[in-house]
């Protein structure tokens, strides 16, 4: 290949005492799509934002881009050296427009009057050459979420980046979205700019990785070449160790089936949901699978009470029961952990103690009121013991934890409530690969114990590792199931194609 | 793969010293949080007595701050109830009036005289409940409610006098508002306006820190959403910290009526509630809810207090006293998010 557009050399970068980055090497070059992996903490946001000019590396850290040695210093820096990063939380102004966005700070101007008319001009030709099917004149609160990743991405053609870094880009997209976007980062590919894709999921990386970087705890592991991308290596790199037993299912309802617990019966909102029934057995993990938007996230909340019912009932181990609120859901035994842990889970500013004894608060307490505070105290420490949650005492705030201890604050507040029923929205989303397998082992221990889990996820091999047996839901219908047993085992080409259905859907 | 023991063992060593450093951190930030402007306000002080040649720290003068302190630490509690959870009360300063014009009103029938102090605390509830029914259950914004009931509350309050200036010479428990309870007879007294504020702030440190009803203001400060899939009823923990502060009002109102044994619709608590809200922001209260302590709230009635009482003292005049209080405030907050910053979540 010819020469690279990006190298970085030993590049360190302490905070205080200590060392988030030893002695990182990255080589990037034009037309290639190099993926950044390794678990939440290892140093890949650390590095991006060394590269973006939002940390200053430390000395004697070498960046040269097109061979000359630069110093990034603050957003402009990164601007200025071509680098452009499409962020998580995507950065646009939703009250402006998609030109206006494109030029944030860097307006035209004519006569110090803001010429409108120009920017949307300017603003068309890249629109157009990404495909993008809106106008620059459209309000960006009116775009898709898919929309706005290629307004932040014509925000960085427009500013001649040649180098474009992508955190996790299809976390917030549907699985058309998601298609749309490779090809449409293949495309910036073939015209020769350099993409730094960071992600999680392994098939994306298979999908368009060129070359992969590993980093664990703050030091580079590796780069593999296309031939050599493999799931297992790469995991191992990752994690550091073999993950031989990943996905951990030792439950095995088949053997001694239990009651059914929980059971929906045509339960519909009118809009999302569509009429679904399903039935939860003690001791059974269930997997809700489907598309993004297909309405398994809705039904979920239908079942809490988190949004009210037009038509169908709840069953709880054979009994209607009426559940109007995520408290009487918590009443009859049902707790559910939602898929936005930071919106709708955790109080961030809250104490992890706070956290994980907040719904049980009021069983605890003394004299009709006055907090159990050593019951509280002993709960979150066994949490921390049992589920392995690192950080320094259970008095810090949650806000301050990685994604997969967050996620284990969360379902240890859940825990502590001893539902009877377990709904799981995206149980490991946002968690690294060892936080991951904890998560199996626990929900695991719960199906043991007689637990009834219902597993909503996305990621299918989770599903197929750790379910029983899988709904598939479609466009807010249930699409068919599929059962687990010894002579077929769960194939996710079944899933697929209840989830897509024969009418291919437009998501 | 490259040595793998090696960095085994190499990893549990830099998340143990990251953790001590969190540990060490959260100490330092938890210090900063709790003492907050505690060293404003000896600064102030000082700074005071030295000004005006020793006369701040006198018995007779501290007695002055912190019976003018009184009412607007009670106001101030009861607000950092409401800020905590996100909201506002701008409503504070009429409910005030209003219910001292009720309890004075009362006072004045010789049969149930003595009732006139429950009823203009409750009055005040009435009142607090009024607007976290509105917000609660008809989910309009607190500002926007309490706007209209600062309006309507005053109105409110001027019609139960017919617009006039309520007097009662011989209201009972006056003693509430000009007497002080003696600890050592002929050498340490305390004005019972100030013991109710200290009691007023130490049962709200009781609800806020030790009971269930206290974490869940927390947590519905700070993530409303969390808090109503939690299964907490977010309806009535607003309810609960509209009607406390409409409470606490009404307690004020009282407090007030009993020290001037008057009281008059149009100009009793005028702009009060802006002092409670200053009192619970430069006492460390973060405006969006969840983070904040009753303790931070004293301690801002109390620079308010000195600050007022100071300028006094060193012969500032009038229109200057209103320049420099508000910049003091300005600056203090200023101060306070900068000694924060270093420590802001990422």
């Amino acid at each position: 290949m010819s020469e690279p557009i990006l190298e970085m050399r030993r590049v360190s970068k302490s905070f205080f005492s200590i060392k988030a980055l030893r002695d990182v090497d990255l080589t990037v070059y034009a037309g290639e799509i190099h993926a950044l992996m390794g678990e939440n903490g290892a140093g890949k946001s650390t590095l991006m934002k060394i590269l973006s000019g939002a940390y200053r590396p430390d000395p004697g850290s070498e960046i040269r881009i097109d061979g000359q040695p630069v110093q990034i210093s603050g957003p402009l820096g990164g601007r200025a050296a071509g680098i452009a990063i499409i962020y998580q939380e995507l950065s646009l102004a939703p009250n402006l427009s998609v030109a206006e966005n494109i030029y944030l700070g860097r307006e035209t101007s004519r006569g110090g009057l803001l010429a409108r008319e120009a920017m949307q001009a300017g603003a068309g030709p890249i629109l157009a050459r990404l495909g993008a099917d809106f106008t620059p004149q459209t309000q960006v609160a009116n775009l898709s979420m898919g929309q706005r990743q290629l307004v932040e991405i014509a925000r960085a053609l427009h500013a001649r980046s040649r180098i474009l870094i992508m955190d996790e880009p299809t976390t917030a997209l549907s699985a058309g979205e998601s298609e749309r976007l490779f090809a449409l980062i293949r495309q910036l590919r073939a015209e020769g700019l350099a993409i730094i894709y960071i992600s999680h999921r392994m098939d994306e990386v298979y999908a368009l990785g060129d070359r992969v970087t590993v980093l664990r705890d703050g030091t580079l592991v590796g780069s593999l070449d296309k031939p050599d991308i493999r799931a297992d290596t790469i995991v191992r790199m990752m994690v550091g160790r073999d993950v031989s037993s990943f996905y951990k299912k030792e439950h095995d309802p088949s053997a001694r089936p239990g009651a059914p617990v929980l059971a929906a019966v045509d339960i519909a909102d009118n809009s999302r949901v569509k009429g679904c029934s399903l039935t939860v057995h003690a001791g059974e993990v269930v997997g809700l699978a489907g598309l993004v938007g297909a309405g398994r996230t809705e039904l979920a909340h239908l079942i809490i009470g988190a949004a009210p019912m037009t038509s169908g009932h709840v069953e709880i181990e054979g009994r209607a029961v009426s559940i109007r609120t995520p408290g009487e859901a918590l009443d009859a035994g049902i707790a559910y952990l939602t898929e936005d842990r930071k919106a709708l889970g955790l109080f961030l500013d809250m104490s992890c103690l706070d956290n994980i004894n907040l719904a049980v608060l009021g069983r605890d307490a003394k004299f009709g009121g006055i907090l159990d505070r050593d019951k509280a105290r002993d709960r979150a420490k066994r949490a921390f013991a049992t589920l392995g949650i690192r950080a320094a005492n259970v008095g810090v705030p949650a806000g301050g934890l990685s994604g997969g201890n967050q996620q284990k604050v969360l379902l240890s507040r859940l825990l502590a409530i001893g539902p009877k029923i377990l709904i799981l929205d995206e149980p490991t989303r946002g968690v690294d690969v060892g936080a991951k397998s904890e998560i199996y082992s626990i929900i695991d221990n719960l199906a043991k114990s007689g637990t009834a889990v219902l597993v909503i996820s996305s990621d299918l091999p989770e599903i197929i590792g750790i379910c029983d047996r899988v709904v598939v839901m479609r466009a807010g219908h249930i699409a068919g199931q599929i059962r687990r047993d010894a002579t077929s085992p769960l194939s996710q080409e079944e899933i697929m194609a209840l989830a897509t259905g024969t009418e291919q859907l437009d998501a | 793969m490259p040595d793998n023991g090696a960095s085994a063992k190499a990893a549990p060593a830099a998340p143990g010293l990251a953790a001590a450093q969190e540990t060490k951190r959260q100490r330092t930030r938890a210090i900063v949080r709790a003492v907050g402007m505690l060293p404003v306000l000896l600064l102030l002080c000082i700074g005071f007595h030295v000004l005006s040649d020793g006369r701040f720290f006198t018995g007779q003068n501290i007695g002055i701050v912190v019976q003018q302190s009184a009412v607007n630490t009670v106001l101030a509690a009861g607000m950092t109830f409401v800020i905590l959870t996100g909201g506002i009360d701008l409503s504070v300063g009429s409910i005030l009036a209003a219910s001292a014009m009720a309890g004075l009103i009362v006072s004045k029938f010789a049969d149930f005289g003595p009732l006139w102090l429950p009823v203009a605390v409750l009055t005040g509830a009435v009142f607090g409940i009024l607007n976290g029914a509105l917000i609660a259950l008809l989910r309009l914004l607190p500002f926007i409610v309490t706007l209209g009931s600062l309006t309507a509350v005053r109105g409110a309050a001027r019609l139960l006098g017919a617009d006039t200036t309520v007097f009662n010479p011989s209201v009972p428990y006056a003693f509430i508002g000009n007497g002080a309870l003696t600890l050592i007879p002929g050498i340490v007294s305390i004005p019972w306006l100030w013991v109710i504020a200290l009691l007023v702030i130490l049962v709200s440190w009781l609800v806020l820190k030790r009971t269930v009803l206290g974490v869940h203001i927390y947590a519905v400060g700070g993530n409303e959403s969390a808090a109503r899939l939690a299964g907490i009823k977010v309806w009535a923990v607003l309810i609960f910290v509209y009607g406390v502060s409409g409470l606490l009002a009404g307690l004020g109102g009282a407090m007030q009526a009993a020290r001037l044994y008057a009281a008059n619709g149009l100009q009793l608590g005028q702009s009060y509630e802006l002092d409670a809200i200053t009192a619970v922001i430069l006492g460390g209260t973060s405006f969006v809810g969840g983070i904040g302590s009753i303790w931070g709230t004293l301690v801002g009635a109390l620079i308010i207090a000195v600050l007022s009482n100071g300028l006094i003292l060193i012969g500032v005049s009038d229109v200057w006293q209103y320049v420099i209080k508000g910049l003091v405030i300005i600056g203090a907050v200023a101060l306070d998010r900068y000694r924060l910053q270093g420590s802001a979540r990422t």
